[in-house]
């Protein structure tokens, strides 16, 4: 609990700290959207499209706008003065998509979307009147067929866009077919990655409150991201962005769902300003379903270049992922298959390196950025055709990856794709994992289970993960999302110390480490740090909570931010005690001699000082409050490693996967708080297992989700998670001074391919192997011919 | 996702519900447990005008001894037929089914007779019934009849219950002492409607086993018991004459995670194993 | 008849007299009449969790009950048990143990483990998972929650052990 000059030992960072605002939550006193209740609030429900594709030709409303209790019925056209939206990113060469609208006007593009609204005095009321809407549809041909999507006869969505494709991207470093021919054998391999969904418990959720004394909206929304919110909805809705004040309280799971603009959600707002009165909507179960962005769904025709020897020569792939009819405004649908271009199997030394992808639009529900975005498909490609290329050579797949993985001492370095990597550290990762799981004792218990007729599998999946992007992620292609964040640090006259942070908390702990910087950054007590985030009216402006950014970008500009004030704060103290500022440290709330230790003054004195007799201080201003902005730039991104192992067994009479024990080794530079790194991974590994085994957006031909409830949308229930380990390596980033790297990706990004590799190493004495997930019982019987 | 309005009403005997139910026929729904009927009112799939709510008719709640056998009521929640004693040393293969069937807060709300007057393919109950040779008692205002399990079960939710008669209890016969019960069941998740299950019993005399009972579930529109395999296993046959037995007489649907051969193949595997553990 | 029904029913200890629609589902209303949060609204078909409410000290899926059949009945949320301090020792625990992310889950699975620990016995980890297997999380994978809950379920039954002597 004293100062630090740097991160390090003896403070709170590194320590498992409990997270002070989860108290509230288990006593039931979190706030939610939908736990707040405004005077005279109305709520909304959405009428939605029953067809994939299908032309409005009429909405019949009097009945409806008759109903007990409804205030008002509104369909596409009354919100045709809000701007029309398309997310396209402008480093995306040759990316398209069609305008969007709110509420659907002249056509639907899939099942769920909205097209006419009911405001009244309760949900209830509502969903009554919404029965009492007709409309006339005249189906239109439907687009959900990912392989025929781009065929010259394929039936196009956006006429306007001539075809199908929203963006493609060719990828061809080195001369793959050179490489290859050196090579002693090039194995083959398919892959199915499924269409899967969030299911954040919490269901989308937006409370618009327009005040037109004011001309101001408020805005309590379930999101990730509230300067974006306020900057998409005030450019959208023709305000002010000083008009818009975005609230996230507490928010039940977003994991990448809520970092978008919905439609739904924005024409909500517009309820509220076109009635003056709050109007409140929350997506219910079903219409989540079909609301919320999905996210994968790739065909992966994948080759890898081998020697017999076990040099991993080059990788080639082309992969196909089907989208939604618009690319989602603002991020986009196609940041997915970008990511796998960039970083498909690039933590291997491989001398060749091709990739073709097509983003390709459906009537199915809209897609996009989902919790570690196209990693687990880059890293069930790699992994898929490293383990597939070791059974070909008969080579241990542990031994294949230490024979290829970068060297930790190669860094910095840069990849075959051309990805700058700043420090990893694969060996020492796997190395770790290999202790930790016992992985020989595992090999030989595998072995003698076989003579029972029992089949275990290990699969090992190595990777690396985007975090911590800087301005080319999103600010280059001209999306107005946040790169940098800002934290202001305000010390009060008690010499307690307030955050403000534009990175808000969806329970990750993202306020807790912020809290753990700023104590020790400063030198005070942790629990006299209180943090404030979620309020785009009084936080510094910022980018939010995604892609693993909170930890590496929003905790350096704590840092820098706390060090400022501690600065400001040692200044005040050596003015007051004519002391030497170079002899003043501050230790637990006190200015005290660095070198005796003897307190000189308090936090809480020199606050009564500088607010209540400054007078006292002649010309000097103390500044206790300041603010400082972090952006990385050194790199486009901050990529960590890790390494994960799954362990099953297979029932090979019924089909069934049993998960016997998970092993992750994670490096994220830095470990602010181990705990709360630990459980990023678990959640991300069930995150990995979910569309591994079992989740899957069912559409038939017709475009209809054939699953869209939690009876037949399986989501991982706690009996089918086995329990994990995480260890962690540690190499910091140096690009800043805290030197932590994101964790929230790693768990998701790896385990569907770790699941892959144990389930195809179970199966090696049948010679079969099975790529095309969620691997049902039915699809392993099917591998083992049973069926 | 809010239910439609409707009127609820709770008699107090059980002529009053019937009465009631009786005079708005078809816009009523018997409301027992409510774990079923509650999310397709949720969803709007169902929109009766009326719920009879019928949790207050005590009488229809709990298990117990019938002459020889066992009576088991409408009301009884599935968490009680857990603890009942009679259960365990009575209906061993209730007792065996109980692990299988859903999760604690459903256990404690869902009811025996709900169970079985919903009649889902895929659940425990109506095998159970169809299994032991029950007898669902069934009542209007015309009084009470009884109607056996293998004639009870006509289809997909489709049972030989008319609209208005309220199931009122299940009645078991006494099962012959020493009679090994198995319940086995293949669910993607703990707890989920089965993809496939079966229900074996039998008494073991010597290597033989007598009084063979087999009844398939979540494999058809209805349970299914076939004669020729509870014959087939009680003659020792080999089991792939079984399985030809099991092949003619089940010809499951597919579904959208499954198709019905594979229905097929994991309903041989758990008789496989159900046999095996009957052996033991 | 009237779409309304009055009632009578013991809410968190307090006796409520209530006029209450008929269609309601009881988290709705003890949402919407008495501002509870605790009981959340996350599937409304019961497969979730979220919603799980204590009814007569039994444990039942709130979105699958009606407010009218509240009459008569002690009805028990979040709130109560917290101001009973009857689970104070889970609750530490899982802040402790960081058993929660997002937090939405969490009145179900502590009102779903309360209901296990009011057992009193010693449960597998295994038996723990199973007591949980209808309460669905997304953030933490589980594995906190099953330690939490085992960790108080270990020292409730030592310190119960140690009043017996």
């Amino acid at each position: 609990m004293n100062v630090q000059s740097k991160p390090g030992k003896g403070g709170y960072i590194g320590q498992s700290m409990p997270r002070p605002n989860a108290v509230r939550l288990v006593e039931g006193r979190a706030q939610y959207v939908d736990d707040v209740m405004l005077p005279r609030m109305l709520h909304v429900a959405y009428l939605r499209s029953p067809h994939a594709h299908a032309k409005i030709l009429a909405i019949r409303t009097d009945a409806a706008k008759k109903a007990p209790g409804v205030v008002l019925v509104a369909t596409g056209k009354d919100f045709a003065n809000i701007e029309k939206f398309a997310g396209v990113l402008a480093h995306f060469k040759g990316m398209k998509s069609a305008q969007q609208s709110v509420i659907a006007i002249d056509r639907a593009c899939w099942q769920g979307e909205p097209v006419a609204a009911v405001v009244a005095e309760s949900r209830h009321l509502a969903e009554d009147a919404l029965e009492l809407i007709e409309v006339d549809y005249q189906p239109l041909p439907v687009m959900v067929d990912i392989e025929r999507g781009l065929d010259a006869d394929a039936s196009v969505i956006h006429a306007e866009l001539k075809d199908n494709l929203c963006f493609s991207r060719d990828v061809d470093a080195g001369d793959f077919d050179a490489v290859a021919a050196r090579a002693d054998h090039i194995v083959e391999q398919t892959f199915r990655f499924p269409r899967h969904t969030g299911v954040c418990l919490e269901g989308r959720s937006v409370l618009g409150n327009w005040i037109s004394a004011d001309k101001r909206l408020t805005v309590y929304i379930s999101h990730q991201a509230p300067n974006m919110v306020q900057d998409c909805f005030a450019k959208l809705l023709g305000l002010p962005e000083s008009a818009v004040r975005v609230i996230c309280v507490d928010v039940g799971g977003s994991f990448g769902i809520k970092t978008h603009v919905y439609g739904d959600e924005l024409a909500t707002c517009a309820l509220s300003m076109m009635l003056g009165r709050p109007v409140k909507f929350v997506a219910d179960r079903l219409e989540s379903f079909v609301s919320d962005i999905h996210s994968r769904d790739h065909l992966v025709k994948g080759k890898i270049a081998v020697t017999k020897e076990g040099k991993l020569l080059a990788v080639s792939f082309e992969d196909r992922l089907a989208v939604g009819p618009y690319s989602v405004y603002p991020r986009g649908s196609a940041v997915e298959g970008n990511q796998i271009c960039n970083i498909t199997a690039q933590w291997y030394t491989l001398e060749a390196y091709r990739a073709r992808m097509q983003t390709v639009f459906t009537n199915m529900a809209p897609y996009s950025n989902y919790r570690a975005v196209g990693h687990p498909v880059a890293v069930g490609i790699a992994e898929g055709l490293v383990d597939a290329a070791a059974r070909k050579i008969g080579m241990d797949p542990i031994e294949i990856r230490r024979n290829n993985l970068i060297p930790d001492h190669a860094f910095p370095f840069q990849s075959v794709s051309g990805m700058k990597f700043e420090v990893m550290s694969h060996h020492r990762c796997l190395d770790e994992l290999v202790k930790a799981m016992n992985y020989e004792a595992l090999r030989k218990e595998q072995v003698e289970l076989r003579k029972k007729g029992r089949y275990r599998g290990i699969g090992i999946a190595s990777m690396i993960e985007i975090t911590n992007p800087s301005a080319m992620f999103y600010g280059i292609g001209g999306v107005r999302v946040s790169a940098q964040d800002g934290c202001t640090a305000r010390m009060e006259p008690s010499g307690s110390i307030v955050i403000l942070h534009g990175c808000g908390e969806q329970g990750q702990g993202t306020e807790t480490i912020f809290a753990q910087i700023a104590a020790d950054a400063i030198g005070v007590p942790l629990e006299t740090v209180r943090l404030v985030t979620g309020d785009t009216e009084v936080t510094p402006y910022g980018g939010g909570t995604w892609a693993s950014r909170g930890a590496g970008v929003g905790g350096e500009a704590t840092w820098q931010a706390a060090r400022a004030l501690r600065h400001n704060i040692l200044e005040l103290a050596a003015l007051i005690t004519q002391t030497d500022i170079g002899k003043l440290t501050i230790v637990n709330g006190s200015v005290v001699d660095s070198a005796s230790g003897e307190e000189k003054i308090t936090l809480a004195e020199c606050g009564r000082i500088a607010y209540f007799r400054p007078d006292t201080l002649d010309s000097y201003r103390p500044e206790l409050c300041v603010t400082r902005h972090f952006v990385p730039k050194q790199f486009p991104f901050c990529f960590t490693n890790g390494v994960i192992a799954c362990h099953l067994e297979v029932d090979v009479n019924t089909g069934f996967i049993e998960l016997q024990k998970f092993w992750a080794v994670e490096d994220c530079g830095t470990v602010l708080n181990p705990q709360l790194v630990d459980e990023q991974m678990r959640g991300g590994i069930v995150h990995g297992i979910g569309p591994t085994l079992f989740e899957h957006c069912i559409y038939n031909e017709n475009g209809q989700l054939q699953n869209g409830n939690m009876a037949d949308y399986l989501v991982p229930m706690p009996c089918e998670i086995p329990d994990m380990v995480v260890c962690h390596v540690s190499t910091p980033t140096k690009e800043t001074e805290i030197g932590a790297k994101g964790a929230g990706e790693a768990g998701t990004a790896g385990t569907p391919a770790a699941i892959m590799n144990a389930l195809n190493d179970a199966l090696l004495p049948f010679n079969t192997v099975l790529t095309d997930m969620p691997f049902t019982p039915e699809k392993v019987l099917k591998g083992l011919g049973k069926v | 996702m809010k239910a439609a309005p409707f009127l609820y009403v709770k008699p107090k005997s059980i002529d009053e519900a019937v009465a009631l139910k009786e005079r708005h026929g078809a816009s009523a729904r018997y409301l027992a447990g409510g774990q079923s009927l509650m999310p397709v009112l949720n969803f709007r799939l169902d929109r009766p005008d009326l719920l009879i709510d019928i949790n207050g008719l005590s009488e229809l709640r709990g298990v117990s001894n019938s002459g020889s056998g066992v009576k088991i009521g409408a009301l009884t929640r599935h968490a009680e037929v857990a603890k009942s004693e009679i259960v365990k040393s009575q209906l061993a293969l209730l007792s065996e089914c109980i692990p299988h069937i859903a999760h604690p807060a459903i256990r404690s709300g869902g009811t025996f007779g709900g169970s079985v007057a919903l009649a889902d393919p895929a659940a425990e109950w109506p095998a159970c019934c169809l299994a032991l040779d029950a007898r669902i008692v069934l009542r209007s205002s015309k009084g009470e009849r009884r109607v056996e399990a293998k004639d009870y079960f006509l289809g997909l939710y489709d049972t030989a219950r008319t609209e208005n008669e309220l199931l009122i209890r299940v009645e078991f016969p006494a099962v012959a002492a020493g009679t090994k019960a198995v319940a086995l069941e293949l669910a993607r998740r703990r707890g989920d409607f089965a993809i496939a299950g079966v229900l074996a019993q039998a008494k073991k005399t010597g290597v033989r086993l007598e009084n063979v009972r087999v009844v398939f579930f979540g494999i058809s529109d209805r349970p299914v018991r076939l004669s020729a395999v509870e014959q087939g296993i009680a003659e020792g046959q080999p089991m792939e004459t079984i399985h030809q037995a099991i092949d003619a007489g089940i010809n499951p649907d597919d579904d959208i995670y499954q198709s019905g051969a594979t229905k097929t193949h994991l309903a041989k595997v758990l008789l496989g194993r159900a046999v095996e553990q009957l052996r033991q | 008849m009237s779409e309304q029904m009055q009632i009578s029913f013991i809410l968190n200890g307090e006796r409520k007299q209530v006029l209450v629609p008929m269609r309601l589902h009881i988290i709705d209303f003890l949402r919407e009449k008495y501002e509870l949060s605790s009981p959340r609204v996350g599937c409304e078909h019961g497969v979730c969790g979220a919603c799980t409410i204590r009814v007569d000290g039994e444990l039942a899926r709130g979105c699958l009950m009606l407010a009218v059949q509240a009459d008569g009945k002690t009805i028990e949320t979040l709130e109560h048990l917290t101001q009973t301090g009857e689970i104070k020792d889970l609750q530490e625990k899982f802040v402790e143990r960081n058993a929660l992310q997002c937090g939405y889950c969490t009145s179900g699975m502590l009102i779903t483990a309360a209901d296990l620990l009011k057992q009193g016995k010693p449960a597998s980890r295994e038996a723990i998972r199973d007591h949980l297997s209808g309460n669905y999380c997304r953030c933490t994978g589980y594995e906190a929650i099953v330690d939490s809950i085992e960790a108080v379920m270990k020292k409730r039954v030592e310190s119960g052990k140690r009043a017996a002597r």
